[in-house]
């Protein structure tokens, strides 16, 4: 293992990492804050996916593409706040499982209905299609150091909006206590709502940058769903921060177990065996991190104020 | 009054089955998997199963024919309980398709020993061709090792020296590595089992680029080859080292890949070009029915359907015995040509070398390029005995 590979590892795990912390930042505030179980935020990033890839195709310009698809993800959410999940917050936990899995695959119909079983075809432009060396004799692909630098933009433009604006703060003393906030005059109702669309937003652009790099295709979200449910787990639920540090971590145990743990395996173990068990441990390794991290703090590494 | 009842029965029964003598019927039980993230390849196969059906006038070797489409949904407990209804309630004479090998191992057993007709479009587990093997099993796909074998055997005559294998890990990944080995002469670098459903694969591909093999050899099918190919020539790959694959880049992944795919190698039995009247037939009217080119799994199904015309217009019955006797004798007209038998009823057949290529419209297709294997038998046919 070379510096040069570690390097080019850690850069990916960041972007997995960056990307996972865009659907889990308004997971964890539906969550948190809202104290709702929302399953189906993975089919947000869907509806992101397929927005664009649809647009783009249509226009034939991937900026197009995400430029219609950011508005359509923040209306697809408030519509779905507004037509059902509204009507879930006083129902109990089980029952609001019951009804977003049920949305889950209500999404997942909609896309086959609509855009059919077989995957979409979407790709970056190939203006973006270059290389950037990170060291000399490392090309890194542009695409995926702007995945880097988007989710990083928006980590900074959430923590400030969270921390120095007004709305912020009613956002942060919902958080603490809603009835409180509600008896001094802030419409929560509103407030809920709109924190519920940009979280939908924030996914949805999660799957537009997903979309260019994988396959855009009915219940693509799914995975991604569990583990920024992991990254919350491990992050706190409803700590923004304890988001973004969490999932940087998922994303790098992920990323570099996967490649170094059969490496690891192989001094001593046969090639075979090594080959067999090395990714059998890394595909547990975020699991278990979130196994650990529960014993020692079960409440998770940055429990939100208050909670 | 019982006597009465009894005599009612009796006529009822009576005119049952008159009419089932007077108009025969062959029923077929065609399992695929239809929802789920596999949908698109059940949904190409009952394509190509339609397709045949009107091409036959809805009569198969001159008999009335039934098709029962039946949904897997890759879950070999369904596919366990759906047969079982196709066997006993429905009492189909063929059951047809299959995808997955693991759902074909859950019904093998049921179906065959039930005597009805068990008819492979896809699925060829090594153990059903070997000492596992039943009289009353058909298989117009391949068996597993075969296209792993095929693109060893390639990668000995274009001299490439040592191999980077990579497959997710389960057991048809491994299975495809170890039919690879038994072929391919060089030396593997390093085997890598990725996980089953991967999508981002970039970490993987930066340790490749660190290690420089000359040569990789992928197995990702479905979702993961599009992920895979796509990834591999984002990252430039290309320059780095020469991709092979197989069951990877195919008529159900080109639509999402596009040029992306351009120049890609695979080994296969089938491909939309191949020269046949069968098949220049069935793809022109697949493309102009369904829009878009046929994959490989699609093919198998459609050759599902003229081996069971073929069967019966030959036999001139629905008998399983004799419709089984006209199959292992082979000489089936397909879209591969006249397909030849194996003794334990597995396809002896040629194995292509592919290459995805723009078509004269533009579209993204594979095109034979070379044949690997003429007339390839299985390895495990010497196991097979009834």
């Amino acid at each position: 293992m070379t510096t040069t590979l570690l390097l080019e590892q850690i850069f990916n795990g960041l972007q997995a990492g960056i990307t996972l912390f865009l659907i889990a930042a308004g997971l964890t505030l539906i969550l948190g804050i809202m104290d709702f179980v929302f399953l189906a935020h993975g089919s947000q990033v869907m509806i992101g996916a397929y927005a664009a890839s649809a647009v783009t195709i249509a226009t034939n310009n991937f900026y197009f593409g995400i430029l219609a698809a950011i508005p359509i993800t923040f209306i697809c959410g408030y519509l779905l706040e507004w037509l059902i999940i509204r009507h879930l917050y006083k129902r109990d936990h089980m029952d609001q499982v019951l009804a977003t899995f049920g949305l889950i695959l209500f999404f997942n119909e909609v896309i086959r209905i609509s855009f059919g079983p077989a995957a979409l075809f979407s790709n970056f432009p190939p203006s973006l299609s270059g290389f950037i060396q990170i060291l000399p004799g490392t090309p890194y692909p542009v695409f995926r150091i702007l995945v880097i630098l988007v989710g990083l933009a928006c980590a900074v433009a959430i923590h400030l909006f969270v921390s120095r604006t007004r709305v912020g703060a009613m956002v942060r003393a919902g958080a603490s206590n809603p009835e409180m906030t509600a008896a001094l005059g802030i419409n929560i109702k509103i407030l809920f709502r709109f924190i519920f669309a940009a979280g939908a937003t924030f996914a949805g652009l999660a799957g537009m940058m997903i979309g260019p790099l994988t396959s855009v295709e009915p219940g693509m979200g799914e995975p991604l769903l569990i583990l920024s449910l992991v990254v919350i787990i491990i992050g706190g639920i409803g700590s923004v921060r304890g988001a973004f540090i969490a999932a940087i971590i998922i994303g790098l145990v992920d990323t570099i177990g996967r490649v170094m743990l059969p490496m690891v395996f192989r001094i001593f173990m046969s090639g075979p065996t090594a080959d067999t068990a090395g990714p059998a441990l890394a595909s547990m390794s975020v699991y278990i991190l979130m196994a650990v991290v529960l014993v020692f703090k079960p409440t998770g590494l940055f429990p939100p104020k208050g909670a | 009054m019982r006597n009465k009842i009894i005599t009612a029965i009796m006529t009822v029964g009576f005119f049952v089955n008159a009419g089932a003598v007077y108009a025969e019927t062959i029923k077929i039980g065609y399992m695929t998997t239809l929802s789920g993230g596999a949908g698109i390849i059940g949904k190409q196969m009952k394509n190509a199963v339609e397709l045949a059906m009107e091409h036959k006038g809805g009569k198969l070797g001159g008999m009335d024919a039934e098709v029962i489409f039946v949904d897997d949904q890759r879950k070999p407990d369904v596919a366990k309980q759906l047969a079982n209804k196709l066997i006993k309630s429905e009492k189909v004479d063929v059951i047809g398709g299959i995808i997955w090998s693991n759902l074909m191992m859950a019904i093998h057993k049921q179906v065959t020993r039930s005597d009805t007709l068990l008819i492979s479009s896809n699925a060829g587990p090594s153990s059903i061709a070997g000492s596992g093997c039943h009289k009353n099993f058909v298989s117009m796909s391949w068996q597993n090792d075969q296209t792993t074998e095929a693109m060893g055997q390639y990668m000995n005559t274009v001299g490439v020296k040592s191999v980077y294998a990579m497959a997710p890990n389960y057991q048809a990944g491994k299975d495809m590595i170890s039919g690879f080995k038994r072929f391919y002469k060089g030396e593997i670098v390093r085997e890598v089992y990725t996980k089953l459903g991967q999508t981002d694969f970039q970490a993987e591909l930066s340790a490749l680029r660190a290690a420089k093999p000359p040569a990789t050899f992928i197995f990702q099918p479905g979702g993961m080859g599009i992920n895979f190919v796509k990834q591999w020539k984002q990252a430039g790959m290309d320059d780095v080292s020469k991709l092979y694959t197989v069951f990877s880049v195919d008529g159900i992944s080109l639509p999402a890949l596009k040029d992306t795919a351009l120049g890609t190698i695979s080994t296969q039995t089938w491909s939309p070009d191949l020269d046949n009247a069968i098949n220049k037939k069935f793809v022109a009217d697949y493309k102009s029915k369904y829009g878009g080119y046929p994959s490989f799994y699609a093919a198998q199904a459609y050759d599902t359907i003229l081996a069971i015309d073929y069967a019966v217009g030959q036999s001139g019955s629905k008998n399983t015995e004799k419709m089984r006797e006209v199959l292992a004798a082979g000489d089936i007209p397909t879209t591969r040509g006249s397909l030849k038998m194996n003794t334990n009823q597995f396809p002896i057949q040629n194995f292509y070398l592919r290459e995805v290529v723009k078509d004269s419209d533009g579209v993204v297709t594979s095109k034979i390029i070379d044949t690997v294997f003429e007339n390839h038998g299985d390895a495990y046919v010497q196991d097979c005995k009834f």
